[in-house]
């Protein structure tokens, strides 16, 4: 093992890690938008729009994420949409994202009881007011560990980003390997930088559900 | 530019010539991973506390490192140490080895919610625990856990696409020298994406009709 390597190639791993974070917040971020509007869109609209809605859900999740990457990122210039490499990382995975945090928030929102919905309407409580007070703090509880899941699970799709030049993590990893003529040292720091990603996202997760969870334990308490 | 069907119309054979691969990868993945997660999964629950801890470090392992990443160290680390495998042999083993990592905690959360009652009814009737997992445990368990398997194997269809990488002549990578030739990439990888959309669609239908047939109502 040549510990050298490390400190050499130290600064620019880290710099990739930091493009790998990049990504992966603000697709993760506005992925989550994104599919927070098409199920508000989908609870909220008329069948045409729901068809459409539930098509594009059905592409997204039925084509590889490489797929999706390369039309865009290969495809978009001669459709006149240039993006740099980074920027279409960061476009494809909020679109990528969006199905699956859509069909998260949809089997949140269909598990509030329909009574508390009708009881609210009938007393008059807006439909924002239901949205912001009564259905999201209840849905929180239910969706967090699933987000959690999803959130990680993208956490581990920037490394595809690579294939297009994106320079995160992978891929100074490989400018690593390949200019040292070394593997088990670049891919050991790798495995590192994702494990410890994946930690801390876990227990940020706890740490949201037990937010989330605030309400049913003070409640729980005072019976 | 102008949107032209006719580069994939003539590309087309070769797209499915590629597609083929992916289903093999796929195919070939997912049987591996099954058999190898019903062991893990096995090992997973047993009462030796030591292969416990195993089945656990192998799930986390393998669900905490990008695939990409297990490709490339199956594809490139092997070697190393004396193991050349063959590009596609090493991409259907990290396929497999991956996946196995998550059938097993479908297959675990299945077996958990089969009622402890009918084990301990089976061995109170002395049926031997071989019978017990392959009449009773097994049987139900792939039915509870069909849809998120089935669920699995699309992932799979999609994540052979990672296979390009090494080499492999899927459809993703014939895409790519489709793409290399005429230099029409947006409609070449809509094309692929039109076809992954076929097989996944068709998957998830089959799908539904075995957990139909399956269904003890």
């Amino acid at each position: 093992m040549k510990y050298d390597l490390f400190l050499r190639y130290g600064p620019a791993l880290l710099r990739g890690f930091g493009v790998s974070l990049l990504c992966w917040i603000v697709g993760s971020l506005g992925g989550a938008l994104l599919g927070f509007v098409i199920a508000c869109l989908y609870r909220w609209s008329a069948w045409p729009v729901r068809w459409i809605l539930q098509a594009y859900i059905e592409v997204i999740r039925g084509t590889p994420f490489m797929i999706q990457l390369f039309v865009l990122y290969y495809g978009g210039p001669y459709a006149g949409l240039v993006l740099s490499p980074i920027q279409s990382g960061i476009v494809s995975f909020v679109v990528y994202g969006s199905p699956y945090f859509a069909e998260i928030f949809r089997s949140g929102f269909e598990a509030i009881p329909k009574g508390q919905l009708e009881a609210a309407r009938a007393i008059g409580i807006g439909e924002f007011a239901i949205l912001r007070r009564i259905m999201l703090p209840q849905m929180m509880v239910l969706i967090t560990a699933p987000l959690t899941n999803f959130v990680i699970i993208l956490s581990k799709e920037t490394a595809i980003l690579s294939v297009v030049t994106v320079p995160e993590l992978l891929y100074e990893t490989q400018t690593m390997a390949a200019e040292t003529f070394t593997f088990v040292e670049p891919f050991l720091a790798l495995s590192l930088f994702y494990w410890l990603l994946v930690v801390v996202t876990a227990e940020l997760g706890r740490r949201v559900e037990t937010y989330a969870m605030r309400h049913l334990r003070r409640s729980a308490s005072a019976t | 530019m102008d949107f032209s069907f006719d580069v994939i119309l003539r590309n087309m054979p070769y797209l499915l010539a590629g597609a083929r691969w992916t289903l093999v990868l796929s195919l070939t993945g997912i049987s591996l991973s099954v058999v190898l997660g019903v062991f893990i999964c096995a090992a997973r629950i047993s009462a030796k506390g030591l292969l416990r801890r195993a089945a656990a470090v192998y799930i986390s392992a393998f669900r905490g490192i990008p695939l990409l990443v297990q490709l490339l160290l199956f594809y490139y680390l092997l070697p190393e140490i004396g193991l050349d495998l063959p590009a596609l042999a090493a991409a259907i083993l990290a396929i497999g080895m991956c996946s196995a990592a998550y059938v097993a905690e479908i297959l675990r959360g299945a077996l958990q919610s089969i009622p402890a009652g009918q084990t301990e009814a089976a061995e109170a009737l002395g049926i031997p625990p071989v019978a017990l997992w392959r009449r009773i445990l097994v049987p139900q368990a792939l039915r509870l856990g069909l849809p998120s398997l089935v669920n699995e194997l699309i992932l799979l269809v999609k994540v052979s696409s990672l296979a390009s990488v090494v080499g492999i002549g899927e459809l993703t990578r014939v895409a790519q020298n489709i793409t290399g030739q005429t230099y029409r990439p947006l409609e070449i990888y809509l094309a692929a994406a039109a076809v992954y959309f076929v097989i996944n669609f068709t998957l998830s239908q089959l799908g539904r009709m075995a957990e139909r047939r399956l269904r003890l109502d």
